[in-house]
Order: structure tokens, then sequence, then C-alpha cells
């Protein structure tokens, strides 16, 4: 069907947006910010639920861009493209697994758009970089008229689409703390080579022993394992059992094994209209099982 | 990162049947090719009609169900809109087709069998008008008990029989070995990039001229005659600029044109009826799913000694040209190899699932991915290798088929196979391969548990096919069609191309021109083409099957030389030189070039299915590169060589372009393109779930074009447009095979089927094609 | 409805639209250039393809409002105006290229494409078919398999080094 076309503001800076998105309307929770559209815009049919009766424009905003440095904190603005992050040195440097994920969006055309914060907000489980985000332990900013509040991304998504977003709430900005000696992984299983939504996508990290100056014990040792997925539950989760598992432990075929088999038992996915829930447990199994091997070189 | 270093030209193999040396003068450009690369060329949604309104088409929700009534709600200014319901057609409530099965809208009272099925239709002036009225119209209906499994079904559309009847298990009893095995198919979507598309203009009197997105003009003249109750000349019909068709805008245009005329009709306003993405794909045609079930005996060393094939498609809910699909599907169902008993039993039945339709290939991609499967497992259980069990069972000219057919010339099995096998380094590579399969089975690191990874994450594989195509229409199609294609000598010395063969992309404006031209003795850019309207045009037939160079082309041949021989005659000149001055006399002269049939050819008799099946057939191999991972069942496709025989190439450029394109889409087919049902729906309705593949998805193509002429058309040239699309998905399943050890029997085969064998976990695979899906799991 | 401010293959152009009007749409129906087309309107197939600042964007996807004082180039802005009426107009090199080899069939995918094509070449890309494939990747073509396509782009691109 054809789109419908929503009237629509365009603020150029935050305290006009939070005041559109306090609006009596929007209180009625049905105005809708739109970062690069790429969610937004295809929800204007009407065939995908109920298209927005409002849209709040936050292209303006320009104090959400950016990728900087804050101490150890990289701190990157909700309205960063997939395309800037691809750019960014700042992330290729310190969070590489971040940058792979952006590749791994679309195609030139949608990280020319798709933005971080969107990512974030439009909460999808196949969210690509959100188990990333995850595992990196980010959290974010969000602000509204009534000020500025940071939340973990372990404490954002509340259920399927759902978020600790309030209606009249904007992520600002993704603070992500840097920390030494931390590897990550990213996986993505998709449809197919580009425009690509994942079947099974991953982000696994955690802290070399050997590499940490504030502990003690025998180096190759993982600590401050995270495993986060995505398009295996309503959210993006993490896969807390299995981190448990490996807490603590060198990356040997026992331990492999060991995660392999926890993190199988530990996941519910469901078939739907591009896998089956038993692939999506396989894979993910087998994904964390070639990690560790690839880790312990064996 | 490797370094892709494609060839520009593909290599033109030019066999001993063609004389050496002979000159190929630089091919002309496309002829719409600046107008496409400009932005100029108009499409149907670009076609600017003043006044036009906009319509919609209101569909069942229920896969089969009855229509008690459609309730308007009184609140709504109804005469703001039109609404058209199947009371309002003035002919007959039929879409003209091979049978008379199908509603152009149900009726009141009447049965709905699947859940696209138009209901009634809107139009109004605009976008926002129109879709305020589709929210205050509901369809009242009681639902019916659904069939969905083609096994199930207790109706049949066609059915056939071909070859040894009982006498099958007396020559299966004389093989040293026999394989039985199963192969399944789903639906494939043509996805064209431009939806269907049809604007109608009523004319007065109570005409109608619809112009649209279309292959066949003919087809939908005939429909809106029936339909509209019109004479030839009230019913109009002109093919705008065509975004792609691959056989979904072969019968399918019959509908959303009607549609459009009855609102135009009723309105007396011209109407846009463009279809989006998700409607496109929800309602219109997809290539036939299929069940095919092989039992071969062959000799130890690899001969074949009978075939027992049975075939069932997936009709869908009306027969459109199901059973002319499943006729080619049966003809082709034994592979192009020489056996002396085979039994092909084929049926295609009705299920409450939108009908299947015409698709290149049109029936026989599905029984030929069969065939070629069942004889490399043939082959794996011979211990013979791929390249030798065809070798030794392919067909040469003097073979029979399974109808009787004797092959006399344009046999070219033998010479694709070949070059195909050579060009990839088939053997080489292959041995190769199979060291690496033999190694990592043997280095005691398997993995004893569908969890754990094996030490190699990556596995390559090369696998071949081999196909044949019967070129042109079915047994006595053509005769019954009785095409025309004219040409016109204008009074001012132009020469014009008269045809209803339409332009899709394949190059039919280019070849024309060039066969004229080169008949003529005169360049390809001084001839014209008329446009694609059924009031200036021949009905030439349809733009299907791969006939339009062969068939229409040939048929342009023998006109051209007509009137070539006319002037020239009248004037002793040449006809370069002389065509101005005889125009200046005698005014336009016009050629009418009616088809006759194939001099040697045996007639084809369609009850007991005996006789020569096609005119010629097109031959094709294919040999593909692979690497598949191990750990999550993903293919890539690498390379690709693909050796087509074409009878004679009349366009290098057009030639390759439609081997690479038609080889895409059987990697397509071969790997992501899936449609999953729910209750007769599909799921996979949008172009964000029905995947194709993007360019980083496909393969490097070189293709070989090899030229074995047939001899009864004037320039020697058969199809080639679906030629291609027979031997990709064989060859993809067999190069998984020769990576992994593991044979997949349905397509495509996905990560999860690859998964599902490699760990011996048969519900990582989920519901096989035909099988319905499990009940709704909760939302999320 | 809002004055929109563009900049349109070079010319500047004013509508006056709801800003929610997909670019797509404003581009077709307001200002009547068609070459730009919509295959699926949720940014898979890319054919509605073109450069807003530079940049390859699905037009289906922005509302025009994001593309306010935009510079915007469609496919009708590639080849040069013709130089007197009824002459043809001078293609492009990537026109050009794709009419030598073949990289348009159909030719619905080739505005988008051609675009795609475009914003690669002008970031500088080079005849790599690896790297062109990538800047193709969001452009859906069903008829050429894209290795035509690949081809024409690397002709351009190898022709500039």
């Amino acid at each position: 069907m054809s789109p419908v076309e929503p009237p629509v503001t365009s603020p150029t800076d935050l305290a006009a947006a939070y005041a559109a998105l306090a609006d009596p309307v929007s209180a009625a929770g049905r105005a809708r910010p739109i970062a690069g559209g790429t969610d937004l815009m295809v929800a204007l049919t009407g065939e995908l639920g109920a298209p927005p009766a409002t849209v709040v424009d936050l292209w303006r905003l320009d104090s959400l861009r950016g990728i900087t440095l804050d101490g150890d904190v990289l701190v990157l603005g909700a309205l960063t493209t997939y395309t800037d992050i691809r750019r960014s040195t700042t992330c290729g440097e310190h969070l590489p697994a971040l940058v792979q994920a952006a590749m791994t969006i679309g195609a030139a055309q949608i990280q020319n758009r798709g933005t971080l914060g969107g990512n974030i907000a439009n909460a999808s489980p196949a969210g690509d970089t959100l188990p990333v985000l995850l595992a990196a332990d980010a959290s974010f900013i969000l602000g509204s008229v009534r000020g500025e509040r940071e939340v973990p991304a372990e404490a954002f998504w509340t259920g399927y689409r759902q978020t600790a977003l309030a209606p009249d709430e904007l992520v600002l900005r993704i603070r992500i703390p840097l920390r030494s000696g931390r590897e990550m992984r990213f996986r993505k299983v998709g449809t197919r080579r580009a425009q690509s939504i994942s079947k099974v996508v991953l982000g696994l990290a955690w802290r070399d022993h050997g590499e940490m100056p504030d502990t003690t014990g025998p180096p190759g040792a993982w600590r401050d394992v995270r495993l986060a997925l995505g398009s295996v539950a309503a959210t993006p989760i993490r896969a807390r059992a299995t981190e448990a598992v490996l807490e603590g432990r060198f990356p040997t075929p026992e331990t492999a094994d060991l995660a392999a088999t926890t993190l199988a038992d530990e996941l519910h996915p469901i078939d739907d209209v591009r896998s089956t829930a038993e692939y999506r447990r396989l894979v993910a199994a087998r994904i964390v099982h070639r990690l560790i091997r690839e880790a312990g070189g064996w | 990162m490797t370094t892709r270093t494609e060839s520009l030209h593909a290599l033109v193999v030019a066999p001993g049947t063609i004389a050496p040396g002979r000159v190929r003068p630089a091919p002309p450009r496309r002829r719409e090719g600046p107008a496409k690369l400009t932005g100029t060329a108009l499409y149907t949604d670009d076609i600017v009609v003043p006044g036009a309104w906009y319509g919609a088409t209101l569909r069942s929700a229920d896969p089969h169900a009855t229509f008690i009534a459609l309730d308007l709600d009184p609140a709504f200014d109804w005469s703001r809109v039109c609404v058209v319901t199947a009371a309002d057609i003035p002919g007959e409530n039929v879409v003209s087709s091979i049978k008379s099965d199908q509603p152009i809208l149900v009726p009141i009272g009447g049965t709905i069998r699947h859940h696209a099925e138009p209901l009634a239709l809107l139009a109004a002036p605009d976008r926002s008008t129109l879709r305020e009225a589709r929210g205050r119209v509901t369809a009242r209906t009681v639902a019916l008990p659904g069939v969905f499994d083609p096994l199930e079904s207790d109706h049949t559309f066609a059915s056939y029989t071909i070859g040894a009847g009982d006498d099958i298990e007396a020559a299966m009893a004389r093989a040293e070995i026999v394989l039985e095995g199963e192969y399944r198919v789903g639906h494939q979507e043509q996805l064209y990039i431009e939806n269907n598309a049809m604007i109608a203009v009523p004319t007065e009197g109570g005409g109608v001229t619809v112009t649209g997105s279309l292959q066949c003009p003919y087809y939908l003249h005939a429909a809106l005659k029936r339909g509209l109750g019109l004479d030839d000349a009230a019913a109009r019909v002109i093919q705008a600029e065509t975004g792609g068709g691959f056989g979904g805008k072969e019968e399918f245009p019959s509908v959303i044109g009607l549609h459009a005329a009855l609102l135009a009709r009723k309105a007396q306003k011209p109407v846009r009826m463009i279809y989006d993405r998700h409607e496109d794909i929800s309602a219109t045609t997809k290539r036939h799913p299929a069940i095919v079930r092989h039992r071969t005996g062959v000799t130890a060393d690899g001969r074949l000694v009978a075939q027992d094939i049975e075939i069932i498609m997936d009709g869908g809910a009306y027969c459109t040209l199901t059973p002319v699909v499943l006729s080619r599907g049966a003809l082709h169902a034994g592979g192009p190899y020489r056996c002396p008993d085979v039994r092909i039993r084929a049926r295609a039945t009705r299920t409450n699932t939108p009908p299947n339709g015409a698709f290149r290939g049109f029936g026989a991609p599905q029984t030929e991915f069969a065939a070629e499967v069942h004889l490399d497992r043939l082959a794996e259980r011979l211990g013979l290798s791929p390249l030798d069990i065809r070798r030794r069972n392919l067909y040469h000219p003097g073979d029979i088929t399974p109808t009787g057919q004797v092959l006399r010339d344009s046999v070219a099995a033998e010479e694709v196979l070949e070059r195909a096998a050579e060009a990839s380094e088939f053997v080489r590579l292959r041995a190769r391969t199979a060291d690496a399969r033999r190694r990592r089975a043997g280095s005691g690191s398997l993995p004893g548990s569908a969890l754990r990874t094996d030490r190699e994450r990556r596995a390559s594989g090369i696998g071949l096919a081999l196909a044949w195509h019967g070129a042109g229409f079915t047994g006595s199609g053509e005769i019954k069609l009785a095409s025309v294609a004219s040409i016109e000598l204008t009074a001012d010395g132009r020469v014009r191309v008269l045809t209803a063969a339409t332009e899709m992309g394949q190059g039919t404006n280019t070849i024309f021109p060039q066969l004229v031209g080169e008949a003529l003795g005169i360049p390809d850019d001084a001839i014209d083409l008329a446009p694609p309207d059924t009031a200036e045009v021949p009905d030439s037939g349809p733009t299907v099957a791969s006939r339009t160079a062969m068939v229409v082309g040939g048929l342009l041949i023998k006109a051209a030389r007509r009137l070539r021989g006319t002037v020239e005659a009248a004037t002793g000149g040449s006809f370069a030189e002389t065509a101005a001055d005889y125009a200046r006399q005698h005014g336009p002269t016009r050629i009418d070039q009616k088809f006759e049939p194939y001099p040697d050819s045996t007639t084809f008799d369609d009850e007991l299915y005996r006789g020569d099946a096609y005119p010629a057939f097109g031959w094709a191999a294919c040999v593909v590169q692979v690497d598949v991972d191990l750990d999550t069942g993903e293919v890539q496709v690498n390379e690709v060589v693909a050796a087509d025989d074409v009878g004679h190439v009349i366009h290098p450029v057009l030639a390759e372009g439609q081997v690479e394109g038609g080889t895409l889409q059987a990697i397509g087919y071969a790997t992501i393109e899936e449609i999953k049902l729910r209750d007769g729906r599909y799921l996979n309705d949008r172009l964000a779930t029905y995947i194709i593949p993007t360019a980083l998805d496909a393969p490097r193509i070189s293709t070989i074009l090899v030229e074995a002429p047939f001899h009864a058309a004037p320039h020697g040239a058969k199809g080639i447009g679906e030629l291609p699309m027979d031997v990709g998905a064989p060859a993809v399943v067999a190069a998984i095979a020769d990576a992994t050890g593991v044979w997949i029997t349905d397509l495509p085969a996905s990560p999860e089927r690859i998964l599902a064998a490699l760990t011996g976990r048969p519900d990582v695979a989920g519901p096989r094609p035909g099988e319905s899906e499990p009940a709704l799991p909760p939302a999320r | 409805m809002t004055t929109y401010h563009l900049t349109v293959n070079g010319a500047p152009a004013e509508v006056d639209v709801p800003g929610m009007r997909r670019l797509l749409d404003v581009l077709r129906e307001d200002l009547a250039l068609t070459g730009t087309k919509e295959g699926c309107g949720e940014g898979e197939c890319g054919a509605c393809t073109v450069l807003l600042d530079g940049a390859p964007v699905d037009a289906c996807l922005v509302p025009v409002c994001q593309a306010d004082r935009g510079d915007i180039r469609t496919v009708e802005g590639l080849a040069a105006p013709a130089s007197s009426p009824g002459a043809p107009a001078a293609l492009d090199p990537l026109q050009a290229a794709f009419l030598v080899t073949g990289g348009a069939q159909c030719g619905i995918c080739t505005p988008g494409m051609l675009m795609a094509g475009r914003a690669y070449l002008d970031a500088g890309g080079g005849p790599d078919h690896d790297a062109i494939r990538e800047a193709i990747a969001g452009n859906l073509c069903r008829c050429t398999g894209y290795t035509k396509i690949v081809e024409a782009i690397a002709l351009v691109a190898g022709a500039h080094p």
C-alpha cells in the first residue's frame, strides 16, 4: 500500500526535540522519532503495524554526531551512521568488533543512513550492533525534558521491541568502557552476504588474565567473559550460564565443549521465516566452540 | 582478498559444424540501451496519464472459504470511489487460460481458493481516498478446510505417462544396481525488479486500452475480449518498457490487466494498477514446487538400464499453465541420457495456495535437478566420477528419447560437457577436493558431537551438471499457434519489423533488426521496430519458451528473404540500393510470414506422448565451485563455468547476458531462495524475507557459447533463455556434496539443510518443501 | 506542507510537500524525474538509489525533510544535456561502459546501479572486482548475474587510475 505522510517537525536543538516529543500527541505514545529512517520509513505503509501518527525528525541534531574518547570511554553520538563507524579510526583501534558489525549491515545505502542510536532504539532482536554493545558493557545516555540518565545496555531491552525509553525520551550517546586486555570477537550468520538479516549474531568478549595488571593467577585464563547474542530470543541477550562456565577457564577443548553444551541448553530460539530454532541453537554453540578453538590455537 | 579477473568476452566456440574463419561483425549496442541508461525509458509506472485514478485489489484473507458478502461501511461516501465486484463483469468471469477455472473476481456465494484471491476492486482519484476506502470494506466469509500438501489433494489438473508402462519392472529386473531417491523443490519467485503494473484507459464505444508490463500482448488481448466481451479492435494492449519477466509476466498480466480494465470501464476514468512488492510476491505466480521420485537401474559399469520417474507438482489453486509446465517437466525428467526403458508418470494437483505458473525453465529445472542429483548419487554408489557416468550415458546423434524422438542433428551434450569440464579443470580440481575430504575424514578430528567444530572450518567442492532443454513450444504447439511475423517496406523506403515478441531485457529489440538487416543486406540501424501494440502488430505468439530468437526470428528472416526477392526481382538491383525506389513506385509492401512446420519432423501425439516433443534441444553444462562453512552450513559459490549450446549465436554479449543471468537465478534457487508457507500463506512475502543473490553472493561466471545449429531454422538458432536455469542447481548441490560428503535432496540447499545433514540432526532443517509448517509459535 | 529547497542535478528545485514524503515520490511525482525507480519501498533492492550530498542512499527511505538543502543527483543528471535539440545526450563514461559491456538488460535496476557505481568511482574506487561488488551490493539485479555490471564499472575505474 502507498505510504502515509504523517506530520513531521525537524528540530535543530535538543530542547526543541524534547519539547516536540513531550507534546500531548506524543504523550499518547504515537509520535515517533526518526533518525536515518531505515526502519521507520518502511513502517509508513502500515503493513507492518500501525504507521506513526506524527514524527519528530532528529537528523538535524548535530550534537548527536561524532565519535570521541572520553578518558577510557569510547563515546558515540546516537546519530553516528554505520558508515561513520566504518570510517572511524578510533573505532577501528578501540572496538574493531563494532566496525565489523557495521560492515555487515545492509549495504552502502543503508550504512549511509542507518544509525547506531536507531539500531538501539528500534530494538530488533536481530540488530547487528547490539550484541557488540552488550558484550562491551556499553551504556546509553537517554535524554528528555526531565534531563539525562544512563542505562546499561543489559537493562535497556525489556521485551520484544520494548525498551527502557519513555515515550518522550531519546537515545543521545553510547558509552563504551575500554578495558585493558579485552578481546572481542564478532560473528554474524545472515541470510546472504549483503543486505542480510542475521539468523544468529553474537559478540564474545573476554580479558586475558595475563594482560591484566590488577589480577594474579596463570596467564591465559579468561576473565570478565561476556557472550551476547541476537536473533535467538525476543531481545538481544547475554548468555549468562555460558559466561559463567567460561569465567576463569583456559580456552581448551574441554572448555569449548562445555561452553557449547551450556549455550545450547541456555538458548531457546524460535522457528521463523529466516531460519529454524534448532539451526540457531546449534550454530550459536558451534560458533562459540570455534571462537574458543581459535583463541586456544588448537 | 583475492582479485577477480573476469574477461570481458566469453569464448565463442565454433565447432566443426560452423565454417571456420567466419567473421563476426561487432555486435550492435542494445537498441533501447541509451533510453534505459539515461532514465528516459518509460516503464508503466513512469507514464503520466492525466486524470488517472488509482486502483487496488481487495483480496481474501482465507486460503479456502465461501464468499458470503462484501460489506461496505455505510458511514463512508462510496460515490467518491469506484467499486467493482464480479457482478460488474460484462463478459465471462474467467481469466482466459488453458482451463476456465479461475474467476476474475470471486462472486458472492463463490469459493475462495487461496489467501490472495481477488474479491473486489477499488479505484479512487487519489491514494489517500483509496487507502481510506480500503479500510471501509470487509469481506464476510465462511472458512473451509484447506489442502496445502499436493500429495493430499484430490483434484488433479493434469497427468501424463511417458514410456514403458508396466514393462518397467521387467526392465528394472535386468539392472545390476537399482537406486531410489526422492527430491523436493519449493516455490521460486521470478523477482523481476519491476513489479506488475497496468494502466487501463477507457475508449469510446465501451472499449479499453491497457498499457502495461507484460511479455505476451495477445494473451492479455484474449483475456480482455473474453472477460469484457470486447471484439478485436475494442480491446487493445500495449506493452510498456518492461522491467524483467522471466515468465512472471507471461500469464499473470491477464489478471491485473483485467482488473485495471474493469475499473476503468466502470469508472470511465483511466486507472493505474501498480502492485507494490509485497502484493506482487503475495499474489502472483511462482515456480511450481515439485516432488520427484527416481528409481533407476544401471549396469555395474554405469550404463542406464531403466528409469522409473514419478513427478508431483503443486499447481496451486487454479490451473493457469500447469498442464504445459508439467508436460515440459515430464519430457525432460530423465535428463539428457539414453536409457532403453523409461517410465515417467507425472501429475499436478490443486492446493489452496496462490496459483503457480510460468518461470524460466517451465518445469524442467525441477525435474532436471532431481535427475542430475540422482545420477551423481548413482555415480558415487558405483565409484564412477560424475564426468564418466555422464560420458557413458549422454545423448549422441541418432539416440532416441523416451517419447521416441530420434535426435538427428544439433545434439551437443558431449560438446558442452567436455568444454565445461576442460575450461573449469574439473578433473584436476575434483581430485584435489576429494583428497581434502579424505584428509578431513581421516584426521581424527571428526567432531563426534553436533555442538563441536572440526579443525578445518571451510571445505571446497566442485560439481557439474548437464541438461537439455527443448527449444520452443512443446509438441504441436507452434503448429496450433500459427504465429505471424511481418516486415514492411514503408512508402518512404524504411523497413519496419512488426511482431508481438516483446523486449523485457533479453534483447528482442536488438537481435530482430540484426537478423532482418543481414537477410536484406542493409545495416541493422536502418530497420525500425513497430511498437508492441495489438493495434499494430500481428500475433507472433507469446514471448516465452526461448522461442523468440528461434521461431519469431526465423519467421522474420523468411519474411525478409521474401521481401528482398520481390524487390530485387522487380528492380534488378540490390535491395539496399533499390528498395527506396521500389517503395516510391509501388507504395508500402508488407510481408506476413506464418509459421510452417519444420521439415523432417515427426508429429507429436498429445494423447500418447509419442513423437517429436521439440523441434530441437539446446544443451547446457555447468561446473560450479563452492566453499562450505562447516560450522554453519553457509555456501559461497565462487566460480561457475557455463557451456551452453544455442545453435547459433546472434549477439554474443546478449547471449552471455542470458547465460550469466540465468545461472545466477539457478544459484539463488539452489542456495537461498525459499518460500515457507503456513496455512497456504507465503511467509516470505517481502523483499526483506524473500532473498535473492546480491553482487557479493554472485560467483564469477565464465560463459562458453557452443554452436550446434538447428538446420531447420534459417539462422540455425535455438533458444537460450531457459537453458542455464536447468543446470545451476544440481551443479551447486553436487559441489556441496563434493565438499562435505552429504547429498542435499531438497532445494534450496540451505545452511539449515546442510547443517542438518552434516550433524545428523533432521530437526535443524525444518519442514521439507510441500510439508505444512507447524502451528504458529507465539509472536515475538 | 512545508517548502523544501533541494538542488537536483545541479539545478535548484523548491517543493511544497509534506515533510515525510519520500524523496523517491518527490523526485518521481513532484519533479517528474521518473528515471529513479521503485522496486520494493523498503531499502532492499536499491532501484531508487540516488546520491544525496554525494553518498548513495535509497530514496524510498529518505523523507524529504531530511534532504532539505541537500544536493541530489539522479540518473537524469549523469549524461550531459544534448548540445542541440534532437541530438543524443553525451553519456557519462559509466553509462557508455554499460552499453559496451551489456550491463543493462531490462533496465529497471540500471538507474540505481549507475548511481551506486558513480558514487564508487567518485570516491576513487579502482577496478578491483570484489570492491566493486561490495559497492553495488545494495542494488539487486535479476537479469545480468552482475557480471557485466561489474565489468562496466571496472572498465571506467581502470580507465582513470
